[in-house]
């Protein structure tokens, strides 16, 4: 049985032991990002290895949602925790080819997908 | 008499060409991040309305909160209560475009040199510092200026050319553009 909490505007499940999947529920702009980065910080702790972001309701980012990521893979490098993205809308993963950050992270089309990696 | 005429007359003349100076749509708002989502859709919309597709409004949308969230965090360091202005202007078809978009953003934050303003490299991959290469990678022409008295001022300019196949579709004449740009393609009626 997974264990299902939330902040605002991030669903935070942890579908099984050392999975925590964070689902945003909206668009990540400079209002909401600071949201996001403090709950990946707080769930990225020693006993996760790996942590999913399900960016299927984010049909919108800009360049803070993407520096909350890019801090967010760099600090799970750190503690060898793997970070998945899943369910990129379109227009969100152009944001990431822009910014060239699209072969800097690691991109699967589902959440299965992600957890099974 | 006549000399009064003649004042009153240059005053309008002034008028009239100070008007047609001025962007078609004004927005005001303050430097709160609550209401980028409000001047994205905005922008979004317009855009949509001269033609550019679903991915180019995206875009131009993200160019215009870049530059906002440049103002909110640099110009104004994150002083929540200060005024932003954004202008949008159609561009008129010619025979090379279909049209596009000039969006004007000012403020009245510290003023720095327009040539400072240039993207970061982005081999160095660390958190921060994309605004200004998403807005210069977005956009086909930007400008920063020092604005008078105060305060600086951005022009964004994007353009749509006709691609060869403009097809009609149910007897109504239809736009299919791509951006200046970039390859994109789309038909809307």
């Amino acid at each position: 049985m997974a264990n299902q909490q939330s902040s605002s505007f991030i669903e935070i499940e942890r579908p099984e032991q050392g999975v925590v999947v964070l689902a945003p529920s909206a668009d990540v702009d400079m209002s909401r990002s600071p949201e996001l980065r403090t709950v990946i910080r707080q769930e990225m702790d020693s006993t996760v290895h790996k942590l999913v972001v399900d960016l299927e309701e984010v049909h919108y980012m800009d360049s803070s949602g993407l520096a909350t990521l890019v801090e967010a893979m760099r600090n799970a490098g750190k503690s060898d925790t793997k970070l998945v993205i899943c369910n990129m809308h379109p227009k969100v993963r152009a944001i990431f080819e822009i910014a060239r950050l699209d072969s800097f992270f690691s991109i699967v089309d589902s959440r299965d997908e992600a957890i099974s990696l | 008499m006549q000399i009064k005429k003649m004042i009153v007359k240059s005053q309008s003349i002034l008028k009239w060409v100070s008007m047609q100076n001025r962007p078609e749509i004004e927005l005001k708002l303050t430097s709160d991040p609550m209401y980028l989502c409000g001047a994205r859709e905005l922008v979004g919309c317009i855009a949509r309305r001269i033609g550019f597709d679903d991915m180019e409004c995206s875009k131009i949308s993200l160019a215009v909160d870049e530059a906002l969230c440049n103002i909110i965090r640099h110009g104004y360091n994150k002083a929540f209560n200060k005024p932003i202005w954004i202008g949008i202007t159609p561009i008129k078809p010619t025979s090379e475009y279909i049209g596009g978009i000039e969006i004007t953003i000012e403020d009245e934050a510290k003023q720095v040199d327009p040539k400072v303003m240039k993207g970061r490299n982005l081999e160095d991959i660390k958190p921060g510092g994309l605004g200004v290469h998403i807005i210069s990678e977005v956009m086909d022409e930007v400008r920063y200026e020092k604005r008078d008295p105060v305060g600086m001022r951005l022009v964004m300019i994007k353009r749509a050319t006709r691609t060869e196949e403009s097809p009609r579709l149910s007897g109504q004449q239809s736009l299919c553009i791509k951006s200046h740009s970039h390859s994109t393609s789309h038909t809307s009626s």
